[in-house]
């Protein structure tokens, strides 16, 4: 295999590796004032609390997953890279501005006592959650359809190009996949009330997803399909039924396995679609950027392949372990009553 | 403006608040390490309460760092994305490898520090953050070559074909001399923050509670953080000194812009403390100047002659001028009077901090508090002083390369996003100066809340053997 075809398949695992992980913190944030609501103020906020206690540890790593992969898209695609994030440059402001105000959220929350301070750091959650979301759905679903790009690989469309309802339909996707992905991860995570609430919104949130997911592959499928993706799709489909299977059963690790797997099919769906491009122009075929128009030369590829192949798995094994230190279910009980700063 | 200055404005906005928070977190890290594991060698209390009261604070303040870092990886692409492909073949490299090396290490093991008291053992709970800390060196490592490439350019080739840099040597990229000086500069400058910050704080509790049973826990800080401004101060100017021989060697007209010197100098070149006249220096009123200083920083002997401005730039001119589109440029000379004064304020900022440290030594000693009122205002500049050191660095090297985005090899001007409107770049401005001013708000008066709190009462921390299940969590937020 071509060094450039092995990269395109690395970026698409460290894609993968940032939804199935952050895809669920992005649903715990957006479920807070759902999940996080009880009878009475007090209850309202030992709930929230153990919402974003349950990914309080992690939250960051999993974050790391995007930076990566945008350096690794530098590194062995600067074209891509180059176009990619020129064209986005609206979408991308508002991601950048959703994802400080969200990661201040969770580290600033519970620094001061004090209602209001707590209920606009709440907002910050929820809407910082919501718009990556939608967004990266929205953006990636344009990367696999094709832009208007021309012969010096530049963007030639605006933020209406961006704005078509199949990207708008892939961003709705993201969107169900990660609430339900989030809802799941709280009931494997919690006890108690929010534990059986989470399971009920999973469902309802995971019957959704799965139509518009069946609509939106569909489509894609259609104008696009090969066999190697039409497998993915149904492996995709498959596994989203699964987990709502397992949910009703009270399986809740297996549901959010299969979540897990819905999401990394769903990724692999996409990149199938793509490959062999990396950014489609619909201008001209000719102007697409590809793995190999696109891509850096095999001495910075080879480099980057030995760094890759070395501290990926280091990194999974230290982040895996850090699911194991905290993989005991919290509820309220476990809250203390003030918060500990 | 076009597009090209708010894209120049932006970054260096938003760079230079990143290096607010960073040089911070480097220094404080290591601090909060060392009081932690202080703890589990030796047992004292205090070393807990230390290490929890900075490790706060030093979350408060990573917090900020993290959010404006995940902007720099992206703006290269938004802004600069002809830039990025000029060169993404040697300069995503290390970007990619600070992610996946760096990023990974520090986040992972500072939740695995904030969240696991009683959780994990204590030795490797204290392990933890010294993680932090290395994460935090690889950071800079990588990042630094980065952009030590753009000072000094080596490990490439430039492709006609593919009209971009190449990479054909890595390790000469990691091992750039400007790097290999520039880190420990970085690093070094980095410790004289944290140790500031913590003499800083220390002492503002010691005054105040001068007859308290604390007062001992907090001289000893005090100590402690003055004592590491002075070391890391010393590495400062000896890594600052080793920078400006290079640097002479690499890009001459950033030391003569240093001094404003248009004429070259044949030899005893002096240094000028300060300059009263037309404020670029062209012209000079009144002076005060060490003779032979500014030879022996350029060169290392006071007789080294120096090349001025004015023969710097008919030779550039001559030799890129008329070449490739990417090197053309119509002055080839640095904003004069901002690379002066950022060079004399980065220094005299320094100095000041170690004095401040020094004095804070003398009249910690015994059983002594400092009593004087102008320590109020020496406190809060204490660790203002060098970060505003580090921000003067960092704008004296990045506008004294100027024009240059890649030194001798590609302009700014050409490295801009064409495909991106002024509408986007003013945009993302106003967001971006908005966002960032109401951040430091907050962030501000949180730190300041924490500070005054002071240290905790200590309190034996749960081990995993002791550590009750369905107890409330040790830490949670
Ligand atoms: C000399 C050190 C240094 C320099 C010059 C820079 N940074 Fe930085 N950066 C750090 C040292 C650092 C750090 C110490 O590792 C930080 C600071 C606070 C923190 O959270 O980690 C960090 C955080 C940080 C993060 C968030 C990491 C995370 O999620 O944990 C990103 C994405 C970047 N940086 C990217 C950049 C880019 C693209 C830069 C170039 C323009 C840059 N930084 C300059
Ligand atoms: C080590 C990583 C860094 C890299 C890769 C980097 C790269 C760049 C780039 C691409 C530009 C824009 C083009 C230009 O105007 O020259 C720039 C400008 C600038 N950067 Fe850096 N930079 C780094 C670190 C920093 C830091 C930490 C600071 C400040 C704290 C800083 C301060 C500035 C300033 C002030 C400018 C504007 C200079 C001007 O346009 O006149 N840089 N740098
Ligand atoms: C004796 C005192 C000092 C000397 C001789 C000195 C020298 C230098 C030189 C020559 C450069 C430019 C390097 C280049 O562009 O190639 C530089 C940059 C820098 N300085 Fe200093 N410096 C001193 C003190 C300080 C202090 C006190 C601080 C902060 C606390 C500091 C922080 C920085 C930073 C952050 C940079 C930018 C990064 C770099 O290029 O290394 N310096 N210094």
């Amino acid at each position: 295999m071509e060094l450039s075809t092995v990269w395109f398949v690395i970026i698409a695992v460290l894609w993968t590796g940032y939804f199935v992980l952050e895809g669920f913190d992005f649903g715990v944030g957006m479920l807070l004032p759902v999940l996080g609501r009880g009878g009475d103020a007090e209850t309202t906020e030992k709930r929230r609390r153990v919402l974003i206690n349950t990914i309080g540890p992690v939250w960051d790593g999993n974050e790391v997953w995007v930076l990566t992969a945008g350096g690794a898209t530098f590194a062995a695609f600067p074209h891509w890279y180059a176009t990619m994030f020129s064209a986005f440059y609206l979408p991308l402001l508002l991601i950048l501005v959703a994802l400080i105000v969200r990661n201040l959220g969770f580290d600033y929350r519970g620094k001061r006592d004090d209602l209001r301070w707590r209920a606009r750091w709440d907002k910050a959650i929820v809407v910082g959650s919501f718009l990556p979301a939608l967004l990266w759905g929205v953006a990636l679903t344009n990367v696999v359809r094709g832009l208007p790009i021309d012969g010096d690989k530049e963007f030639t469309g605006n933020l209406v190009t961006l704005l078509n309802p199949v990207a708008l339909l892939g961003g709705l996707v993201t969107l169900g996949l990660f609430l339900t992905h989030g809802a799941l991860f709280v009931a494997l995570k919690t006890d108690g009330p929010i534990r059986g609430d989470a399971r009920r919104i999973a469902t309802r949130t995971g019957a959704v997803t799965a139509v518009l997911a069946v609509a939106l592959l569909g489509i894609l499928g259609a104008a696009d399909g090969r066999a190697a993706s039409w497998v993915t799709t149904v492996l995709a489909a498959l596994a989203l039924v699964g987990a709502l299977a397992a949910n009703l059963r009270g399986r809740e690790g297996w549901a959010f396995v299969g979540t897990f797997v819905t999401i990394a099919m769903a990724v692999a769906t996409y990149f199938l679609l793509l490959f062999p491009d990396v950014m489609p122009s619909s201008t001209a075929a000719a102007w697409s950027l590809t793995t190999a128009n696109a891509s850096s030369t095999p001495y910075t590829l080879k480099i980057m392949t030995w760094v890759a192949l070395v501290f990926t798995p280091i990194v999974l094994l230290y982040q895996s372990w850090t699911y194991w230190v905290f993989r005991k279910r919290i509820g309220t009980q476990h809250i203390p009553a003030v918060a500990s700063h | 403006m076009d597009n090209l200055d708010l894209a120049r404005w932006q970054f260096a906005i938003t760079t230079v608040y990143h290096f607010l928070f960073v040089p911070v977190t480097i220094g404080m890290s290591a601090l909060v390490a060392w009081y932690h594991s202080a703890w589990v060698r030796r047992r004292r209390e205090d070393d807990l309460r230390l290490a929890k009261f900075f490790g706060k604070l030093f979350t408060i303040n990573f917090a900020l760092g993290l959010v404006t870092g995940i902007v720099q990886e992206f703006q290269f692409g938004m802004n600069w994305s002809d830039y990025s492909r000029f060169v993404g073949d040697i300069f995503g490299a290390p970007l990619a490898i600070e992610a996946l090396l760096a990023f990974f290490l520090e986040s992972t093991f500072l939740g695995l520090w904030i969240f696991g008291w009683g959780r994990i053992p204590e030795k490797l709970h204290a392990a933890c953050m010294w993680i932090v800390h290395v994460g935090t060196l690889l950071s800079a490592y990588f990042i630094l070559a980065a952009n030590s490439f753009m000072q000094n350019p080596v490990g490439y080739r430039y492709n006609p074909q593919t009209k971009r840099a190449e990479l054909t040597d890595f390790v000469a990229v990691l091992t750039n001399k400007v790097q290999l000086v520039t880190f420990p500069h970085v690093v070094t400058a980095a410790y004289m923050v944290g140790g500031a910050m913590v003499m800083a704080v220390a002492l503002w509790h010691l005054r105040r509670r001068e007859v308290g049973g604390d007062a001992g826990m907090y001289r000893r800080a005090t100590r402690l953080g003055a004592a590491v401004v002075l070391v890391a101060g010393l590495g400062v100017a000896v890594t600052g000194d080793l920078q400006g021989k290079i640097m002479t060697e690499v890009q001459p007209m950033k030391m003569a812009a240093a001094e404003a010197l248009y004429e070259s100098s044949d030899g005893n070149a002096p240094f000028s403390l300060l300059t009263i006249g037309s404020l670029d220096g062209s012209e000079e009123k009144f002076a005060v100047t060490v003779p032979g200083v500014l030879s022996f920083l350029a060169t290392g002997h006071f007789d080294g002659s120096v090349q001025g401005i004015n023969e710097l730039k008919a030779e550039y001119a001559q030799k890129y001028g008329t070449g490739s589109p990417l090197t053309a440029d119509a002055t080839y000379t640095p904003n004069i009077p901002l690379s002066y004064w950022s060079f004399r304020l980065m220094i005299g900022v320094g100095v000041l901090a170690a004095l401040i440290a020094l004095l804070a030594l003398w009249t910690t000693r015994g059983e002594r508090v400092p009593r004087a009122r102008w320590w109020h205002w020496a406190i809060m500049a204490a660790p203002l002083l060098p970060i505003f050191g580090n921000s003067f660095g960092w704008i004296f090297t990045e506008v004294g390369r100027q024009p240059w985005l890649v030194f001798g090899v590609m302009a700014t001007k050409t490295g801009v996003s064409p495909s991106v409107s002024a509408g986007e770049v003013v945009t993302s401005m106003v967001v971006y100066t908005l966002l960032y001013g109401l951040l430091a708000v907050v962030e501000v008066k949180l730190f300041l809340t924490y500070l005054r709190a002071g240290a905790l009462p200590f309190e034996e921390p749960a081990t995993p053997a002791t550590h009750d299940d369905d107890a409330p969590l040790a830490f949670a937020y």
